[in-house]
């Protein structure tokens, strides 16, 4: 009698609910630095950033709050910034996007776009500070705004990523 | 669209507690990244070990994919080229014409080095040189200048080596680990290259400007000498870069200075090699006191 119901499959296995979204985002932290490209410039958008705003944004309840810490430090030592640098912003971030979750608990597409820009930008300009000190703000602000609008424009499509990722992170065997 | 959250774990006592102690972890670790990103920022060497040793890791991947690609070179310099094609076309016809002219004048010059050396039996190698090798990658998310060395102590590169192509200098060794080596490029906002101007030698210093130019101020307050086309060496000035190494070409003066180009660059050049420091050893051109600390730079020029 039982076994006439519609078969589903089992739910995806523990590890690739878990390691799915760390891998990505250590991927993508590490990928810039794995490409043949001798930049003159911030040229391409902070990747791994991206990933992790993505997750946070889609699953705000699949990590602690605390996950910015370990993602952070590898973000550090791939991304060139002093060391703490990301696991003080991301942590932050993280704790940020909780306390928003709920208090925008309907969030659409538009706040997530508004949110991870928001979030993009202070980053990005923040980290740049902590990596010269010495110089102006206005300064490496000017150096950063090209990658941080890019880095905004690009946001929906690593979200779009993201998303498969996730699909295939809960895909029934 | 994100479902809401639901994190208030209503009666679950055992539920808000680990929550509110995650929380706890969270700001205790926020705050112990940001004394470590001050830390970091006072003492960059202690921690560049540990990343160099993580880019150890991925340098296998990086050398593959150079190998499969080749360089990118230039991306940023593409798009720009792009869009100033119409300035760029003037300005380079008008440049190769120059160029032409020199040429004649050089050519000339260049046969009767040739046949003076001849005569001579002068060795062209380099004494200054250590080892070469190329550069892997580089970090181009943040707005360090760094890019990855293929070589590191198994060659005798070590901090603070100055490193050079064959158009001229690309900035000097930061960290090196067994295999591979950080260099921290003329671009970097933080790189600071006492020089002259190769015609006259008028001492000037040479910073990054953070998006591959380079920013050259005159020690000499008072006027503003440099005009386009001049050609900047480094000094020699306060050790670690030595002297007549060619570094920039300046592109158009400002109010306090002037903006130039560097000779060679870093996306473009296939080999480069390490030199030796200028100083008499690497330990005094590592410990120059120093008001950045995220860059040990040479003492600027008097």
């Amino acid at each position: 009698m039982t076994e006439h119901r519609p078969d589903i499959g089992e739910p995806a296995p523990y590890w690739r609910t878990h390691s799915i979204p760390v891998i990505t985002v250590i991927f993508a932290s590490a990928l810039p630095t794995m490409l043949p490209l001798i930049a003159s410039s911030p040229v391409l958008p902070p990747m791994g950033l991206l990933i992790f705003l993505s997750w946070q944004l889609l699953r705000t309840e699949m990590w602690p709050v605390w996950i910015g810490l370990p993602l952070g430090l590898a973000d550090d030592l791939f991304s060139g910034a002093p060391i703490g640098t990301a696991i003080f912003l991301w942590t932050i971030t993280s704790i940020l996007i909780h306390y928003l979750s709920q208090k925008i608990l309907w969030r659409t597409f538009w706040h997530d776009w508004l949110i991870a820009a928001i979030c993009i930008a202070l980053i990005q300009t923040l980290s740049a500070k902590f990596s010269h000190p010495h110089a102006e703000w206005g300064r490496m602000a000017m150096i950063v705004a090209p990658q941080i609008i890019a880095s905004i424009l690009l946001f929906p499509i690593f979200m779009r990523l993201v998303g498969s990722f996730d699909r295939f992170r809960l895909k029934r065997r | 669209m994100a479902s809401p959250a639901h994190h208030r774990s209503g009666q679950s006592r055992k539920a808000q507690l680990s929550l509110f102690i995650a929380y706890v972890i969270a700001v205790t670790g926020a705050v112990a990244g940001l004394l470590l990103a001050v830390l970091s920022v006072a003492d960059p060497v202690g921690f560049a070990t540990l990343r160099i040793a993580v880019h150890e890791a991925t340098a296998p991947v990086a050398r593959v994919s150079r190998q499969m690609m080749g360089s990118l070179s230039g991306v940023d310099d593409t798009v720009s080229a792009y869009v100033q094609a119409g300035n760029q076309n003037r300005r380079l016809r008008k440049e190769l014409a120059d160029a032409r002219r020199q040429l004649v004048a050089t050519s000339a010059m260049q046969e009767e080095n040739r046949q003076l050396k001849g005569l001579l039996k002068l060795q062209e190698t380099d004494k200054m040189s250590i080892a070469s090798g190329y550069l892997l990658t580089s970090n181009s998310t943040s707005t360090k200048r760094l890019a990855l060395l293929s070589i590191g102590r198994n060659m005798g590169a070590a901090a603070g080596q100055p490193v050079r192509a064959a158009d001229g200098l690309i900035g000097r060794i930061l960290v090196s680990g067994p295999s591979v080596s950080q260099v921290l490029l003329l671009s970097d906002v933080d790189n600071v290259v006492p020089v002259r101007r190769a015609r006259d030698g008028l001492p000037a210093q040479l910073s990054g400007n953070g998006s591959g130019d380079l920013e050259v101020r005159t020690l000499n307050v008072a006027n503003n000498p440099f005009r386009p086309g001049d050609i900047l060496v480094t000094s020699g000035t306060g050790g670690m870069y030595p002297p007549n190494i060619p570094v920039a070409i300046v592109m158009r003066r400002k109010d306090d200075g002037a903006v130039a180009r560097p000779l060679a660059d870093p996306a473009k050049v296939d080999a480069v090699s390490v030199l030796r420091p200028y100083t008499a050893s690497n330990i005094e051109a590592q410990s120059i006191p120093d008001a950045d600390p995220s860059a040990p730079r040479p003492e600027a020029a008097p």
